[in-house]
């Protein structure tokens, strides 16, 4: 367990130093995250009476779009310079590697989620900030980067990676979207927990279930 | 020791090795030399464990490939044209991570004795995209030797470089041979390849069509050996 752990700690520290330095991958998800927020903010012109159910639908097409460009982002600095098979040289087990990668992504992804909900909190005149509704962003956050970075790793060995991670990505992801934005839509019109539960339910297992299924065959993504 | 027998490896349907048979002792320096094409690559890659035979047997100091490949990595240092370094980190925190990756303790001495060894002791602290071609190419020698390996497969390591920086490296590949780490270096560079190994082996359409010592080389030296290698290469491959 030890030497799994410090391959993972190894990896997350590794993209983390490196993105502090160059600020790409963060700087790209925020500007994009934001413009989405105000685009939509400016396209929908919401009435009071509509902006709770709909805003929650907002905030994870934003998230979702603003994923993929970390993702590519994140596998690409891999790719580019051959330090993938650097990672693959080493002799560490291979689901290390992923779970390294995925939390560094659920670490942007969540830092990018810290700074774009206060400002939706502000535009969409909302109240974002209710633990419930962190609790879904990070329940949907995991489930995207637990599948994002499986398919961001098998996406990066094609010459057209920026175009096929969202074409492999949005079809498997619909099923997560939809309960993350019938949970975030229950907290923001405060319906009875009672209804939420069963989208919260759908997130956790759909977090397991890809979880697992990364565990099982990042290793074949990987290797040739 | 590298015990290669009747390698092949197909892509769909193109057979990109034919049966490559291959041995190294431990301490020599093998120049895998053959045109574009040839298959040197990928035959570097699978004896690198970065991809799986299709048919025949790999064995690396007597450990089986893909089987065995964790105990393999564990002794095996690569070199590619790419650096296999991140430009964000310093030069001293890619040798860092790499450490860890191969569960070493003790990484400062071992990081600063690297450094000095591939003269970037004063560059340790400066971000490796800063670096010219040539230091990060010496950078990706310390990395590969990080683990103290006992294999090192280097792939056309002077793509790119100047003539100074591939004098620098030429200069520690003769210090990692002189230690008797087992060297496996594809390159065009035959003049480089003369001066730096002990064995020639020529690679062509998948097949090894030649090999020679360093004393065996005809008078008119290595590139004479290699065009006649390449001449005549189905009846020396079917020897």
């Amino acid at each position: 367990m030890k030497p799994f752990l410090r391959t993972m700690g190894a990896i997350v520290w590794k993209d983390l130093a490196a993105e502090w330095r160059s600020r790409e991958m963060i700087s790209g998800m925020l500007v994009f995250a934001l413009l989405v927020v105000f685009i939509f903010n400016f396209a929908l012109e919401l009435s009071p009476a509509t902006r709770s159910s709909v805003t929650a639908g907002v905030l994870w097409v934003t998230f979702a779009f603003a994923g993929t460009l970390g993702l590519n982002r994140s596998m690409a600095a891999e790719k580019d310079r051959g330090c993938l098979d650097g990672l693959l040289l080493a002799p560490v087990d291979r689901t290390a590697l992923y779970f390294g990668k995925m939390l560094s992504n659920l670490v942007f992804m969540l830092a990018v989620a810290v700074i774009v909900m206060p400002v939706y909190s502000v535009l969409y005149t909302v109240n974002l900030m209710q633990p419930g509704l962190w609790a879904v962003v990070a329940l949907g956050s995991l489930g995207y980067v637990s599948v994002g970075t499986l398919l961001a790793s098998m996406a990066v060995q094609a010459r057209t990676r920026d175009i096929l991670l969202p074409i492999l990505l949005f079809p498997v992801l619909i099923p997560l979207l939809v309960a993350a934005v019938k949970a975030s839509s229950g907290f923001l019109q405060a319906i009875p927990m009672e209804e939420i539960w069963p989208w919260l339910n759908l997130m956790i297992v759909y977090d397991v279930v890809f979880i697992s299924t990364a565990f099982m065959v990042f290793e074949a993504v990987v290797e040739e | 020791m590298i015990e290669v027998r009747r390698l092949v490896k197909r892509f769909g349907l193109k057979t990109v090795l034919r049966g490559v048979d291959f041995h190294v002792e431990q301490g020599e320096f093998v120049a895998l030399l053959g045109p574009n094409g040839a298959g040197k690559t990928t035959f570097l890659r699978i004896l690198a464990s970065l991809a799986r035979p299709t048919l025949g047997e790999v064995r690396i100091n007597g450990y089986l490939l893909p089987q065995q490949a964790a105990a393999v990595r564990q002794r095996l240092g690569v070199v590619s044209h790419l650096p296999l370094l991140y430009g964000d980190l310093t030069a001293e925190e890619n040798l860092r991570f790499y450490g860890r990756l191969y569960g070493l303790d003790g990484l400062d001495g071992r990081v600063s004795e690297l450094l000095a060894r591939v003269g970037l002791a004063e560059r340790r602290r400066d971000l490796v995209r800063t670096f010219s071609r040539g230091m990060q190419q010496r950078l990706a020698i310390g990395r590969a030797l990080i683990h103290q390996p006992d294999v090192l497969l280097l792939d056309e390591p002077h793509t790119g470089l100047d003539q100074d920086a591939c004098e620098m490296l030429d200069t520690i590949l003769r210090d990692v041979a002189a230690q008797g780490q087992t060297v496996v270096m594809t390159s065009h560079d035959l003049a480089r390849a003369e001066d730096l190994a002990t064995r020639f082996d020529v690679l062509s359409r998948g097949v090894i069509v030649a090999s020679a010592a360093a004393q065996a080389l005809p008078p008119e030296g290595l590139l004479s050996f290699y065009r006649q290698a390449l001449r005549a290469p189905a009846q020396k491959g079917a020897a």
